[in-house]
């Protein structure tokens, strides 16, 4: 097995060994999307009609806050332990870390979601008109494109005033088209439209943008 | 350089006075909106001044990235805060024209929701500028710049089938233009155009100097550290 | 007739607001470095 993969294999198993052990994050991301839930329920009370053109965006708000949780804990047990200093004197490549830490936060953020669309079904009653087995499609692939920007920019993040906000600051914006993707996607499908253009921008924005991060994250991460 | 500011200054405003008349008294009024219309020769030139000078912050940034010149990183920087200057007048005099002749201050169409998110995008990156330890802040602006450059054709193409409302762009493609009006924004591009170069000249000497009186401090308090800064 | 259409004048009124606005916090801030530039010479810190 080459250094790389091992290295991320390593990286990836460690992280999922320690969060098991403490299910810090899963938990408070659960009880955060949770709340979120709960606040937009007494803000829409929503026909199961309605439900089905406004639950695509309330889904997708909720993951990304419960995201940007995950995200901001990313590279915290790094920091504590000196861990990326140790990175940068050692001839591993960075990408390696890189590709596990996103990895690492896609699993934890998918468990999250499909713990929660029960409950998003049963709150808001919702029935996918269209094909569901897409709904799986945007849900990776939009959950890919947020947890790849944002596990850049916690590293970017790292010396930064302010650290916590800084993640959400760049994240919202660098994201918005894939956003809007997500949102419309869902919501197409749930109203028994296709949503073919936008998996296709989704997967066209993940490529571009996996890509282009794996480039610069060496260059974030040995910044100074 | 000191002379040649002040006469590059005082033949901008020259330039942008006769703009100005122009844009009021000799281009043609239009038939439907009327005078309102007139923004336009403000308007359009500010995105297109503003887009201008984030590509010069993309070419800027991945020089830095490549050759980890100075120079390089302070044309980012000033290009960056002049273009959001620009886009803030864009999007300020979108909607005070949108008001008379649609009736809506806002409407989340095609052309004033992606100038929105590219908004934010070089705000944010002003904000990481300001946020981060100074001796990253380069190298982390410079990677978030070419992040920011590849967000744009997806801003576009994400909101372009997300919804339109605004009318046929004036300038190439759809609705055809009075040869007289192109003639019009032409001279306003131009003049506000030298008016950016003059300000981000300005704001470049000042970036200058800034980085020297940090420099001087830096250098004295390695020499005295008894002494205050 | 730009003071005749409410519209017309607080657009270029508006673009000139933030032009100015933007070259005086540069003036100010130049202002101000020069200022200490100054202090510095004086307390005799060399550049």
């Amino acid at each position: 097995m080459s250094a790389p993969t091992g290295i991320t294999r390593v990286t990836l198993l460690k992280d999922l060994r320690l969060e098991w052990r403490s299910k810090d994050a899963i938990n408070s991301m659960l009880f955060f999307s949770l709340l979120v839930v709960v606040v937009f329920a007494f803000s829409f009370d929503p026909t199961a009609e309605e439900s089905r053109q406004i639950a695509g965006g309330l889904v997708w708000v909720a993951f990304l806050f419960a995201a940007v949780v995950a995200l901001n804990q990313t590279w915290a047990r790094e920091i504590r332990n000196q861990v990326l200093d140790a990175y940068r004197v050692s001839p591993a490549p960075a990408n390696s870390l890189f590709i596990a830490k996103v990895l690492g936060n896609f699993i934890f953020v998918s468990v999250l979601e499909a713990l929660m669309t029960p409950l998003f079904i049963m709150f808001y009653r919702l029935r996918a008109l269209g094909p569901a087995w897409q709904l799986a499609l945007v849900a990776a692939l939009g959950t890919w494109a947020l947890v790849v920007n944002g596990t850049f920019f916690a590293a970017m993040s790292l010396r930064t005033r302010s650290r916590e906000i800084m993640l959400p600051l760049l994240l919202f914006p660098f994201s918005s088209p894939a956003l809007i993707a997500m949102v419309q996607a869902t919501t197409a499908i749930l109203n028994g439209e296709g949503a073919h253009f936008w998996i296709v921008l989704l997967a066209t924005y993940d490529l571009v943008f996996t890509t282009v991060c794996l480039l610069l994250f060496e260059t974030v991460l040995n910044a100074e | 350089m000191k002379k040649t500011f002040p006469i590059l200054g005082v033949l901008t405003a020259l330039f942008l006075a006769y703009a100005f008349y122009q844009a009021l008294w000799v281009a043609p009024t239009e038939q439907t909106m009327g005078n309102v219309q007139r923004i336009f020769y403000y308007h359009v030139p500010s995105a297109i001044i503003g887009f201008m000078l984030f590509f010069i912050n993309f070419g800027a940034s991945i020089f830095y990235l490549i050759k980890r010149n100075p120079a390089a990183d302070m044309v980012a920087l000033v290009t960056a805060e002049v273009g959001v200057v620009f886009l803030t007048v864009n999007l300020v005099t979108g909607p005070i024209w949108a008001r008379p002749v649609w009736g809506i201050w806002w409407t989340w169409d095609m052309r004033l929701t992606s100038t929105l998110v590219l908004w934010l995008i070089y705000v944010s990156y002003l904000f990481l500028r300001r946020f981060s330890s100074s001796g990253e802040t380069p190298l982390l602006a410079a990677a978030l710049a070419v992040l920011g450059a590849l967000c744009v054709p997806f801003v576009y193409f994400s909101i372009w089938f997300f919804r339109t409302q605004h009318p046929q762009p004036v300038m190439g493609g759809g609705g055809s233009i009075d040869p007289r009006m192109l003639h019009v924004l032409l001279i306003n591009w131009l003049a506000f155009s030298c008016f950016a170069f003059l300000v981000c000249w300005a704001r470049y000497r000042l970036e200058q100097l800034q980085r020297e009186v940090d420099t001087a401090y830096a250098m004295e308090s390695l020499r005295d550290p008894r002494r205050s800064a | 007739m730009i003071i005749a259409n409410p519209y017309l004048f607080a657009a270029y009124a508006a673009t000139w607001i933030i032009h100015i606005g933007y070259l005086t916090t540069i003036v100010r801030r130049y202002a101000r470095l020069k200022r200490e530039v100054e202090e510095m010479r004086k307390a005799g810190v060399r550049s």
